[in-house]
């Protein structure tokens, strides 16, 4: 950017002056050899490699990455606001697209704050559909995450096959929901309605090949040599450093601390599971990406276990007062009738009080705050999303790195930014 | 969490510390907040780091219009070995809206106290770098602020679309 | 353009060795009027350049590697190989608006990511199409507040494709009806296309020294139908 002609001011052109304010990058503290030069360059927010609109005012000295400035905010969407503005029940669209990979994980977060406050009981039935709806998203974004972040390494042809299987996975979402993406399947109190009839020998023939697979992309990339050097001691950052940092997820397993609000605060009866926490040795990007996989591996025996497991019962609270009354019933009963329109038209209302309920999206602890006032719309909701504070962990991590690295490094810390943005 | 009595008992023992620190406990469905004065926090957040309380999940911003003091910021704690959480808060009126920042304490409130910043207006003291995160850096205004207004487009439909020239005619 | 297949099947081996050995000829200058005529009739085709262009331009259309939000994310999945828009021609995402025919704006627009947006976009050669992908690019989807604009509001759009995100078949009925306006339309620019008066942009000190100077420069004049001369 040195080369911009900063010296004209125009009426016509304000944004000079804006694009003057976000130059403040401060390179005196870096200490660098006389005969190299830091050169600050500007990366994104129109980048293939970075995942998402991220903007990265990365300073150099020859190749290698002095310092970073993470500037964000290019698709801020204001979701925290326009969810104050709907009902609680019409928020939850708005909510889930906020991390867009995990979106049964946002949904999931805002409705036990909302069913906290309630003090609303799930049934069982909804809590299992839940986990393996969950789980299921968990495999897809790691999926996502697995395709995009070899293409950023080059190894192009994890991309067709993560995606093969994630289309896979997106028509389980289909027939039980029938939207791929962001399903509007949660809802307060359980699910919005029951898994049709086929769906759980499709979900079975999934998972008994899915374990298959993972070994295949093990295959791929666990002895190839590229692949070995450029992930291996690249991009460590030791555990207290991320705890300082507020990381969590498969970043902080990677270094070792088996950290996974599954385990540690179990909700939607994550305890009646055996799974484990896969952690990693030394923190660096392998330990990174393997975690990843193998968390692919831990959350399809979650889903079989749960498919083993399905309670019979209700897929929602049987409590009228927040829960959308069956339509057969609204022929014949006046009360459903008027809990139906009074739902649908105002909402229920939900007594004041604060919350905050975490829970473990693929990328860490994602918590959402609610804080309700008596009325039918949420007076404020704030997601805790892990990405956000996981890209405080970039500075650190991609120190000292060549540029290659920190593009390798950036794909393993994977950011999403929906949720960074919100 | 820790229960009622655990509650004040940290509550008492925060006090004991300093007398004006602690204003108020809230104990809502299993969990324990305490409310701080605003200029108490940073000690109250290394006191409650000694009890075991070090790892901060989340900063956030609250804005409880109409009630005085209208803004509050938000600070949940999460002790990993107890397996233990609990949210301290602060209100800060709009007269006033400082608060001292915990960033030189914990990093991880960086990027969180910037958003709080841009989205309501609180200034903390002591953060390197208070800038606007997520708006544009010459935005004006607090968006998540309760009265500043949701705003919006009108959405162009057949029967309006030439009631709003297109940027290029 | 008339595109007339003759299949192995119709004649079988024996009808294409016979053009076989007639295109031998030819090449040999040793065929007659009428043979000429049969060969040309079967092996060449006319058309205007124009049509050739269209054609190219609508089958080999590279789209820009531009994701935002979760509509990038079905956009993966197109590029990914049980849609693959790849047999359409859309093959190469390219990473530089300098070689990318067409911009997907996959994802909600944000007021501090529109100037990007547009600024990528006049990178773009001509002709270069955009296509709002999903709901929040065209108007602002489920979100309508103060973060969010359209992207009609400061490029023009050529394809709307609505979907929260869109479904596969919806997007790629959508490129198809692209492409079916590609290869129908005279290529335009994008002014020509809708019909844009005025809307070339002109540095501020040429205006400052001489407050003539938008009508010295040729541009677009008139009503629609005039061709531009020169710019």
């Amino acid at each position: 950017m040195s080369d911009v002609d900063t010296t004209r001011r125009d009426s016509l052109t304000p944004a000079i002056g804006y694009r003057e304010m976000e130059q403040s990058v401060d390179v005196s503290h870096i200490a660098h050899p006389e005969t190299e030069e830091l050169l600050t360059i500007n990366f994104g927010p129109h980048h293939p490699a970075t995942h998402g609109v991220l903007r990265l005012l990365v300073t150099l000295e020859a190749e290698i990455v002095r310092e970073i400035k993470p500037i964000i905010g290019y698709v801020h969407t204001g979701i925290e606001k326009t969810a104050e503005d709907k009902a609680y029940w019409k928020a939850i669209p708005v909510i889930e697209r906020m991390d867009y990979l995990a979106y049964y994980f946002n949904a999931m977060a805002y409705c036990g704050a909302v069913e906290t406050i309630l003090d609303l009981e799930v049934p069982p039935r909804a809590q299992y559909l839940r986990v393996i709806h969950m789980e299921l998203n968990r495999i897809m974004s790691h999926l996502v995450w697995l395709g995009t972040t070899a293409l950023d390494l080059g190894a192009i042809s994890m991309f067709w096959y993560c995606f093969r299987d994630r289309e896979q996975i997106l028509d389980l979402f289909e027939m039980s929901s029938g939207q791929r993406m962001h399903t509007r399947y949660f809802q307060v109190g359980g699910v919005f309605e029951d898994i049709p009839v086929g769906w759980e020998q499709k979900v079975r023939k999934f998972t008994s090949r899915m374990p298959t697979r993972v070994d295949e992309f093990q295959a791929l990339l666990r002895k190839n040599e590229i692949a070995l050097q450029r992930l291996r001691d690249v991009g460590v950052v030791d555990e207290q450093t991320l705890l300082d940092l507020g990381v969590t997820g498969p970043l902080l397993r990677a270094t070792g601390n088996p950290w996974d609000l599954r385990k540690a605060e179990p909700y939607m009866s994550y305890d009646h599971f055996d799974f484990k926490i896969p952690v990693g040795t030394v923190g660096d990007n392998w330990d990174r990406m393997v975690v990843r996989m193998l968390e692919m591996k831990e959350s399809v025996r979650i889903i079989e276990q749960a498919l083993d497991g399905l309670p019979a019962g209700p897929y929602i609270t049987d409590d009228r007062k927040y829960a959308l009354p069956p339509r057969h019933e609204l022929a014949t009963s006046m009360e459903a009738l008027i809990h139906h329109f009074k739902l649908v038209t105002e909402g229920f209302r939900v007594p004041p009080g604060e919350v905050y309920y975490p829970i473990e999206s693929p990328r860490g602890e994602m918590g959402v705050f609610l804080r309700a006032d008596g009325s039918s719309k949420p007076a404020r909701v704030h997601m805790r999303d892990p990405s956000f504070v996981n890209l405080q962990a970039m500075k650190p991590m991609s120190e000292d790195l060549y540029i290659a690295d920190f593009i390798a490094t950036l794909g393993m810390l994977d950011p999403v930014l929906g949720g960074i943005d919100r | 969490m820790p229960d009622a009595t655990g509650l004040e008992l940290i509550a008492q023992e925060l006090r004991d510390a300093d007398a004006e620190s602690v204003l108020d406990t809230v104990f809502f469905r299993g969990r324990a907040a305490l409310l701080v004065a605003p200029a108490a926090v940073p000690a109250t957040l290394e006191r409650l780091r000694e009890r075991g309380y070090a790892f901060m999940a989340s900063v956030h911003g609250v804005d409880y219009f109409p009630e005085e003091p209208r803004l509050g910021v938000h600070y949940e704690l999460l002790d990993m070995r107890e397996v233990d959480r609990i949210s301290v808060r602060t209100r800060v009126p709009l007269s006033d809206p400082h608060v001292p920042s915990v960033t030189p304490a914990w990093p991880t409130a960086d990027h969180q106290e910037r958003e709080v910043f841009d989205m309501f207006g609180v200034i903390f003291d002591g953060h390197p770098d208070l800038r606007r995160i997520l708006m544009p850096e010459d935005y004006e205004g607090h968006p998540q602020r309760r009265d500043f207004p949701l705003g919006g487009e009108p959405v162009l439909f057949t029967h309006n679309e030439r009631q709003t020239p297109s940027w290029w005619e | 353009m008339e595109v007339t297949r003759h299949g192995h099947g119709a004649g079988g081996m024996t009808e294409f060795r016979a053009r076989q050995l007639r295109a031998r000829d030819m090449l040999r200058g040793a065929l007659e009027d009428s043979e000429i005529e049969e060969h040309v009739q079967q092996s060449i085709l006319t058309t205007t350049l124009d049509k050739v262009g269209r054609w190219a331009v609508g089958n080999a259309n590279f789209p820009l590697s531009f994701g935002l939000a979760c509509c990038a994310i079905e956009w993966m999945s197109h590029i990914g190989p049980r849609i693959d828009i790849a047999r359409f021609g859309f093959e190469a995402a390219r990473a530089t608006p300098r070689q990318a025919d067409t911009i997907f704006l996959s994802g909600r627009i944000s007021i501090k990511m529109a100037p990007v947006i547009r600024r990528i976009w006049e990178q773009m050669l001509e002709p270069r199409y955009v296509v709002a992908m999903g709901a929040c690019s065209s108007s602002m989807g489920v979100f309508n507040n103060y973060a969010l604009i359209p992207g009609d509001k400061f490029l023009p759009v050529d394809l709307h494709v609505p979907g929260c995100p869109p479904r596969p078949e919806s997007l790629v009925h959508g490129i198809l009806k692209l492409r079916a306006a590609i290869l129908s339309q005279p290529t335009q620019d994008w002014r020509t296309r809708y019909g844009g008066r005025g809307t070339e942009e002109v540095v501020a000190e040429l205006v400052r020294d001489n407050p003539n100077a938008v009508q010295d420069i040729n541009v677009f004049r008139g009503g629609a139908g005039e061709t531009s001369q020169g710019a």
